[in-house]
């Protein structure tokens, strides 16, 4: 059982919420020119790190909004919750965003220079 | 590929003195059963061994034991962290069943059934395979419209399947409630008569024994942390008790799958997420057949020691914490309750949690890996525990010929790169 903090409903049950999954995937805009490894890199493959994670929550049965949460996937630990468009504050969450592998993932490399752009 | 050989009796076995039978039990009755042989050794491990096969679940053992069998492969070790059969071969609800929709899933899953019906003769050792039959319910219009198109689906492959109406359903299934005026009414339902139940730890157990008759290590306690991999190409597992040299490498740890693929550098498909179970207090015989409904999410059978053995579905969220959130237990009782009014009475005993290996399209990876030599063996979810022969048969197959063959062929990695999935996502019964 987890108990989330929603930033604007505080402390409820996790059955009012819904889960979605692992946070910061950034869509390629360019798909096309990714070869299909890549691709599937972007919409298949998980980090399912056992330890620190990186999530996406909407308190569904609440408010309905998205936020991001900072987890610990062998205690169930809540280290951090943060807003949907923003990276984590706290230091475990900014190093665990900086080490994931998507970070050098061609689909995200892709994304990032065309924002740039 | 080779099929399946009778093995009556265990051939395998060291001696004749060890082989269970009526007169072995006799035999150790004079002595107190003070004097069984021991079912497995626990050898050190040797520095080096042909095949390394990590997980020592059911799938592992079953792997194991059919490379020495069917392959002529002694020099195997299979290497558990825990204790043999503590992952979810240990936790699951163990309902078998074959009826499958696609002509994949129908083919490993069919494979794997036939090998059942002759297990116990094989291993030497009663696994308590009941084919009592697998029920699963329809509660509307729609999903009863969805069960007839799938029953002919699974039928054409072969595989015994019926529909049922509300009135044979009550007559094989006394303590059901079909009053229409609930508010998931039994619409009618199929049935899998082949289907069944088996004693878990006894597959485990069997398997064990059998693979370590024919000369497999089986070493528990001993956890994989590291492969050492040279050209790509696996060379050994690091390990809590030091380095072991392998020629190959077989994977399967279920839950932890990812983990492992980490450790050797690339990455799956899997989310690993918890899924429950309970037990209720023992009770006189009342139910006979294993039932299943999807859209409630319930499933449940009675052992034989009379348990009610209820499956819950699993939670949202990735964990490995091997517990899972009260309210999944509660949506699934009050379903329970409401098909079966008799179980308001009942007291539950005792819940666990394991940690499900879930693929995106509900389907298991048999498969070569990007590391040659190493092969993965993972994603089977909520429901690998009935093909835990079969896939331990095919999995021995391609670890010993690095060739897939026509039943682990479409179950590769590389179908997330081409696109073609299996999708069993609710295709066939509840997802167990
Ligand atoms: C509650 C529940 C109910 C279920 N009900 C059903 C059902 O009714 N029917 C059905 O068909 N299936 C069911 N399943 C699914 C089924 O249990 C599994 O798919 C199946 O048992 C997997 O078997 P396995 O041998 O691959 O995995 P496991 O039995 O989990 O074995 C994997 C082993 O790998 C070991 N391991 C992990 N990491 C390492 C490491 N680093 N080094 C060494 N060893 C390691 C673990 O200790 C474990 O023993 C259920 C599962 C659960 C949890
Ligand atoms: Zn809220």
């Amino acid at each position: 059982m987890l108990y989330i903090k929603c930033p604007w409903c505080g402390y409820r049950d996790d059955a009012e919420f819904h889960y979605g999954g692992e946070a910061h995937i950034k869509r390629p805009f360019d798909a096309d020119s990714l070869s299909d490894e890549e691709f599937s890199e972007y919409l298949f493959q998980k980090s399912n790190t056992k330890g620190l994670t990186l999530e996406r929550w909407v308190h569904t049965s609440g408010c309905r909004r998205w936020f991001n949460v900072l987890r610990n996937t062998v205690t169930n630990e809540i280290i951090e919750v943060y807003p949907s468009d923003q990276l984590p504050s706290s230091k475990a969450g900014k190093e665990y965003y900086k080490s994931n592998w998507r970070r050098k993932s061609a689909a995200e490399r892709l994304t990032t220079r065309q924002i740039e752009k | 590929m080779k099929k399946p050989r009778s093995n009556f009796g265990m051939q395998g076995l060291r001696s004749e003195k060890e082989k269970y039978s009526i007169f072995s039990l006799a035999r150790n009755a004079f002595t107190n059963h003070e004097n069984w042989a021991q079912a497995w050794k626990s050898p050190e491990p040797k520095t080096e061994y042909d095949v390394i096969i990590i997980g020592g679940g059911g799938h592992g053992l079953a792997t194991a034991y059919y490379l020495a069998s069917q392959h002529g492969m002694k020099n195997v070790a299979v290497i558990d962290k825990g204790w043999l059969g503590g992952g979810n071969t240990g936790r699951n609800t163990t309902i078998i069943r074959s009826n499958y929709m696609w002509d994949e899933s129908a083919g490993i899953y069919e494979h794997s059934l036939k090998l059942w019906e002759n297990l116990s003769q094989e291993l030497n050792f009663n696994t308590m395979f009941s084919q009592r039959g697998v029920l699963t319910l329809a509660h509307s219009e729609h999903e009863l419209k969805e069960m007839n198109r799938r029953v002919e689906a699974i039928r054409l492959n072969g595989i015994d399947s019926d529909v049922l109406n509300p009135a044979q359903i009550k007559k094989l299934v006394p303590i059901i409630n079909i009053n229409p005026n609930l508010r998931y009414p039994v619409m009618g339902g199929f049935i899998q008569r082949r289907g069944g139940t088996a004693r878990h730890d006894a597959v485990a157990w069997g398997y064990a024994r059998a693979a370590d008759s024919l000369g497999v290590d089986i070493i528990q306690n001993c956890e994989v942390t590291g492969f050492n991999i040279k050209n790509g190409k696996v060379t050994g597992v690091q390990t809590a008790n030091g380095t072991i040299k392998a020629g190959k490498v077989g994977c399967v740890v279920a839950g932890h799958a990812g983990v492992l693929a980490g450790l050797a550098g690339f990455r799956l498909p899997i989310d690993s997420r918890p899924l429950q179970a309970l037990v209720s207090e023992p009770i006189k015989p009342i139910l006979d057949t294993v039932i299943m409904s999807n859209s409630v999410h319930m499933y449940v059978s009675q052992s034989d020691k009379g348990e009610m053995v209820f499956g819950a579905g699993a939670d949202s969220y990735n964990s490995y914490a091997q517990k899972g959130s009260l309210n999944i237990i509660e949506g699934m009782l009050a379903a329970a309750v409401e098909l079966f009014p008799v179980f308001s009475r009942l007291r539950m005993l005792r819940s666990w949690g394991g940690i499900v290996d879930t693929c995106p399209d509900a389907s298991p990876i048999i498969s070569k890996t990007p590391i040659d030599n190493l092969y993965f063996n993972c994603g089977w979810g909520t429901g690998g525990f009935k093909a835990t022969p079969g896939s331990g048969h095919v999995f021995a197959d391609l670890i010993a010929r690095n060739e897939p063959n026509s039943i682990t062929a479409p179950f590769t990695l590389n179908r997330f790169v081409d696109g073609y999935l299996i999708d069993e996502h609710g295709a066939a019964g509840v997802a167990h």
